[in-house]
């Protein structure tokens, strides 16, 4: 049975030549471009000074802030959506569905948009000052600081943490909770031993969803921390446009992509882990 | 195995002319028709209406492409990855398009409304980076002021070193261009802006990071804004944003010339060498210099314009905004223009300010 699956797909593999083309042609291509820029000079002979330049203080510190805020956003993310999930998990009716839908409600819309309106939220005479001033409490400094840019990556980026965590949990099969429960374990310690456990492949994978996006966002930072604050993405935006330098454009892209890759391996890692556990007799 | 070699083969097979004939194909395909113009102008440079008019009189279709700073703009042109027929630099970048060889001499015999209207004091001025006057018409110029708001600052604006006050902490937002923003502290410091000496340079930046704590938001477009909407007290403009500013919000004031001098500039047209309609770029140069055409446009962007037949049109209109628009000579007298300084201080004005930026 299984072997006739796999013989019809592998039969019907000239399939993904679309995708192979489009892999190759849009994806892998433009790494090399950005692979031969990075360890070129203007001249075009091979060098390693750019990603010496890189290494410079005023680079390590973007990157050491933008790694900073992006796992803080990410921590969040998961805090929010993991209760979120162990509900709607409980309760798959239609009104789970419906809770769900409008977390990945901000997905459908424009970033850019739903990141200015932020802007206006977040403002010395913005929405939330306006509110507490007609309290009569004193105004909170949000804008341009790094815990707006944080604000904006957990919103922006929560429906990617949400979505993988959802199908993770609700595919744990309800008889393993119930005999967790039959055996005397209270909430917690369901939620230690079983539901935590199984699910871990849905929070690596939503960790990385939201990190790499957090990692690299230019928009975000450039619109909610007034071009302060300035992130890794900010600086390769400016290296390709305002400096036009895109040799070290290039070479902090590739610093860039190791963190990047390092967050795919984790990725890798876990899965197989899973694989093997479920391989198991 | 071997199948995997088939379609890894079928793949360069199909690769292939998209790899070699790509780039002409396409280059092509864009060259069709000849009733189009391809405009790069700074955002919200040319008002709406006059390209409109623009489109009915001559059916030439315009496409407009927009951006925020000269320095963006020019590696667009030095890729040669998109041929625009007409652009709008400024002075100093004007200086270094033609000493890279990406601009073409403007033909004189097809302009003339520029010739009749524009004044030549200003085609004076732009030789100083247009050396033999063969490639600009100047279309609109200013200085770099401070614009502020006089609910929140009750003394009088008169000096840059206002900026620097920790009462205005968090009021204050500067311009996010390396230029701009480090030829205030050099002026502060007394120093021509045009300076090419590292350490007065550095000296800058130290001023400018002293004073980011103090700094609300470095931005382009989005301080006109902020101080409209009173979100901050003081903002590094360019000063033909003021009177549209002034009309927005009753509040504002304008200083266009801080007393230890500013920048004067001038943006210019320009035909880039690679354009594909020159006819067309000419005759959009020229209609942007018919006096109806610039008092129009004058009215709604509000930049100082070298036109002078555009003056006698709108002074009544202007009431009191009349010395913003046309500034007096003691406003740009003996003011510094910048010049181009060269690949090497061009780097490290971008190095300074990213230093600025991080810090």
């Amino acid at each position: 049975m299984n072997e006739r699956i796999t013989a019809q797909i592998s039969s019907h593999r000239f399939l993904a030549l679309p995708f192979a083309l489009w892999a190759v042609l849009f994806i892998v291509l433009p790494l090399f471009f950005v692979l031969g820029t990075g360890l070129t000079n203007e001249a075009g002979d091979v060098t390693l000074a750019n990603l010496l330049t890189v290494l410079q203080s005023e680079y390590l510190r973007a990157l050491g802030l933008s790694v900073e805020l992006a796992l803080a956003s990410t921590f969040i993310c998961l805090l929010l959506a993991y209760p979120l999930c162990l509900i709607l998990r409980e309760k798959r009716e239609s009104r789970g569905l419906l809770v769900f839908l409008l977390f990945l409600l901000p997905l459908w819309m424009n970033s850019l948009l739903t990141t200015m309106a932020w802007q206006t939220i977040l403002e010395k005479h913005g929405l939330i000052n306006m509110f507490l001033s007609y309290l009569g409490l004193p105004a909170v400094h949000l804008i341009n600081t790094p815990a707006a840019i944080i604000i904006g990556m957990v919103y922006n980026f929560l429906p990617y943490m949400v979505l993988p965590l959802y199908v993770s949990l609700s595919r744990i099969d309800e008889s393993i909770v119930e005999a967790a429960r039959d055996l005397g374990a209270n909430f917690w310690q369901t939620l230690r031993h079983v539901l935590l456990p199984l699910s871990l492949p849905g929070i690596v994978s939503g960790c990385t969803m939201v990190f790499i996006p957090a990692l690299t966002t230019f928009v975000i930072s450039a619109l909610l921390g007034g071009n302060k604050v300035l992130l890794v993405g900010n600086i390769i935006e400016q290296e390709f446009t305002a400096a036009y330098d895109w040799q070290l454009g290039s070479a902090l892209s590739m610093v860039l992509m190791v963190f990047i890759i390092l967050n795919i391996l984790l990725e890798a890692f876990a899965d197989s882990g899973e694989q093997r556990k479920k391989g198991r007799p | 195995m071997k199948m995997e070699l088939r379609y890894f083969l079928s793949l360069l097979v199909l690769l292939l002319p998209f790899t070699l004939a790509g780039c002409d194909m396409f280059a092509q395909e864009e060259d069709e028709g000849e009733d189009i113009l391809y405009v790069y102008s700074w955002g919200d440079y040319i008002s709406e209406e006059v390209l409109e008019q623009f489109e009915e009189e001559t059916g030439i279709h315009v496409v407009l492409d927009e951006y925020d700073t000269n320095e963006s703009m020019y590696p667009r042109i030095a890729e040669g990855a998109e041929a625009y027929d007409v652009l709008c630099p400024s002075d100093y970048m004007i200086d270094r398009l033609i000493g890279k060889g990406l601009l073409q001499p403007l033909d004189f015999d097809k302009l003339p409304e520029a010739r009749k209207n524009i004044d030549p004091d200003f085609f004076l001025q732009a030789r100083a980076f247009d050396w033999d006057g063969k490639y600009t018409v100047p279309y609109c110029w200013g200085t770099v002021g401070i614009m502020y708001n006089t609910k929140l600052v009750d003394e009088p604006v008169e000096s840059w070193s206002i900026l620097w006050r920790e009462k205005y902490r968090d009021n204050i937002l500067m311009q996010d261009s390396a230029r701009d923003a480090i030829m205030i502290p050099l002026k502060l410091m007394g120093r021509s802006m045009n300076t090419t000496k590292p350490e007065y340079l550095m000296a800058a930046r130290d001023m400018l990071v002293a004073q980011k704590s103090l700094v609300q938001a470095y931005g382009v477009d989005d301080i006109r804004d902020k101080l409209s909407s009173g979100e901050a007290a003081l903002g590094v403009i360019y000063s033909g944003e003021a009177i549209r500013l002034m009309k927005s919000n009753p509040d504002l004031k304008f200083q266009p010339a801080p007393e230890e001098g500013t920048n004067v500039w001038i943006d210019g047209w320009v035909i880039p060498k690679n354009a594909r309609h020159v006819d067309n770029a000419h005759k959009f140069i020229d209609y942007m210099c018919r006096p109806d055409i610039a008092a129009e446009n004058f009215r709604s962007l509000g930049y100082s314009t070298p036109n002078t037949a555009v003056r006698a049109q709108v002074e009544e209109e202007l009431g009191d905004m009349v010395e913003l628009a046309f500034p007096p000579e003691k406003v740009y007298k003996n003011q510094e223009s910048y010049s181009y300084l060269g690949e090497e201080l061009d780097k490290l004005y971008t190095k300074l300010w990213l230093q600025v930026k991080v810090s």
